[in-house]
């Protein structure tokens, strides 16, 4: 935890001071980022589809259908959107940076940025940083927007719940804390993700088992560390 | 001048130096000849400082190299050159860009003359023409002479070379080691060479140090380091498996 702990405070050190490499920045937005939306797009939809199915019967049972929309809203504004999406960006760009990384480790690469008296950090592991705090909440949003609309289509379309009511009562129930909670969730998610998976790809043992070992590490201290990190700030904002 | 002092390190407590000493003079090359697993790549790494020993000193004109701050360090690291055993090429950029890396992230050269210089070196190492290849895209052997360009690009006054020629064929590791020699006349860069190639390798080298059971065994001139009486040195230049070498 000691070492994690430092990579982690060099990680903010050299976020803080410049030079940053933008362009690299914005490679790594890209991947992170823009790569991820199909997946984020998929995972949104059926998420806020199940919460829609499950939600509408729940409610229905106490007469408080009305409330499917607040209800869809919020589980995903607070939690659902920023955990899943942290998760899914974990196994899909978080595994990769780590293996990048691990393979530039073991392929000496890591060290020629070294002798030529650069600083890795500022190349692999800031660019990557950044840019995970800049997508995930992006990708968050579209996450929360895409299953709101997922929770309507069977809710509302198949279910037979009005939009004024769906959307309108969705008004009446969400404020701007919760949309704050979500963002600073997917923000402290991005931290997490690419702390994780660089540390590890940084720190990975020789070879392709080294390389993989670290990989699988990677994705499931990062993935458990959300969930934990999500309790935290969940007892912490309510 | 390079001094190596008393150095010492472990690895998962296998003592791998036991107190390696010697010193590399300036503009000279010094051949590093062992088994392999003895620790020859180990001890370039100490004196680039990438590993830090567990015990013993590394001077680089006087200056301690595990004094230096992370700012000086990366400062002294500027006059390095390291060619590393596998080439160490960034596989997502090209021939032209990996050479030309260093110079656009450590130089305030403009574009034009970013070019100039890494054309030049390119033709230098007989890459002209593979400017826009991959590293996917090329051989062992253009691989191992991108990496030297890219070592030698900011002209620099130490050279490491780690195993230059492994996994080369005979021609192409002699043109390597031919590339070595010219540019040193060129350049006069201080350096060290790991190497098997001995017969080549001393044609090349000012000295030779023998390293075995974690120390030097033997430092002098390739002449000297031929017409050794100690059994070790004789066993390893001649390749006899009968002898006192243990293997690992």
């Amino acid at each position: 935890m000691g070492r994690m702990g430092l990579f982690l405070a060099k990680t903010f050190y050299y976020t803080a001071t410049p030079p940053l490499k933008v362009s690299w920045v914005l490679k790594q937005i890209w991947f992170i980022g823009f790569q991820s939306t199909l997946v984020i797009f998929m995972t949104g939809a059926f998420t806020g589809m199940v919460l829609g199915l499950q939600g509408f019967y729940t409610l229905n049972r106490f007469g408080s259908a009305a409330l499917l929309g607040p209800m869809v809203a919020l589980s995903l504004i607070r939690e659902l959107g920023p955990v899943l999406s942290a998760l899914m960006v974990t196994g899909r760009a978080g595994s990769a940076m780590t293996a990048e990384i691990g393979i530039m480790r073991t392929s000496e690469q890591i060290d020629a940025i070294e002798l030529m008296g650069l600083n890795p950090y500022r190349y692999l592991v800031v660019p990557k940083f950044v840019a995970g705090i800049i997508a995930l909440p992006l990708l968050t949003a579209i996450f929360d927007v895409v299953g709101i609309l997922g929770g309507f289509l069977v809710g509302g379309k198949l279910l037979g719940l009005g939009e004024g009511t769906y959307f309108g009562e969705m008004a009446n129930y969400l404020d701007m804390t919760d949309v704050a909670v979500g963002i600073y969730k997917s923000l402290s998610f991005g931290v997490v993700v690419t702390w994780v998976c660089c540390y590890k790809g940084f720190h990975s043992g020789f070879g392709a088992e080294g390389v993989s070992k670290a990989t699988t590490q990677a994705v499931v201290l990062s993935s458990v560390l959300v969930l934990f990190w999500d309790y935290v700030m969940t007892s912490a904002f309510f | 001048m390079i001094r190596i002092e008393d150095l010492h390190k472990s690895f998962d407590g296998v003592q791998v130096l036991k107190g390696v000493s010697c010193e590399i003079h300036t503009g000279e090359i010094l051949a590093l000849i062992g088994g392999s697993g003895h620790g020859k790549s180990v001890i370039l790494k100490h004196v680039a400082g990438l590993l830090k020993p567990d015990r013993g000193h590394i001077l680089i004109d006087e200056v301690d190299v595990y004094s230096l701050g992370s700012s000086d360090l990366e400062q002294l690291r500027g006059r390095f050159g390291f060619l590393f055993q596998g080439g160490a090429l960034f596989s997502s950029l090209t021939v032209y860009d990996n050479v030309a890396f260093p110079l656009r992230e450590k130089t305030k050269l403009s574009e034009q003359q970013i070019r100039d210089r890494v054309l030049s070196v390119l033709d230098q190492v007989g890459l002209k023409g593979a400017e826009d290849k991959y590293t996917a895209q090329i051989s062992g052997g253009m691989i191992k002479r991108t990496a030297l360009a890219r070592s030698l690009v900011r002209k620099p006054e130490i050279m490491f070379f780690d195993e230059p020629t492994t996994g080369l064929d005979p021609v192409i590791a002699h043109t390597i080691l031919d590339l070595i020699q010219s540019i040193h006349k060129s350049l006069g860069f201080t350096g060290i060479i790991v190497s098997h190639e001995l017969s080549r390798v001393f044609q090349i080298v000012q000295r030779v140090a023998m390293l075995y059971d974690g120390v030097i065994r033997m430092i002098g001139t390739p002449e000297e380091i031929l017409s050794s009486k100690d059994p070790v040195v004789q066993q390893f230049i001649s390749g006899s498996t009968q002898g006192p070498i243990r293997l690992y």
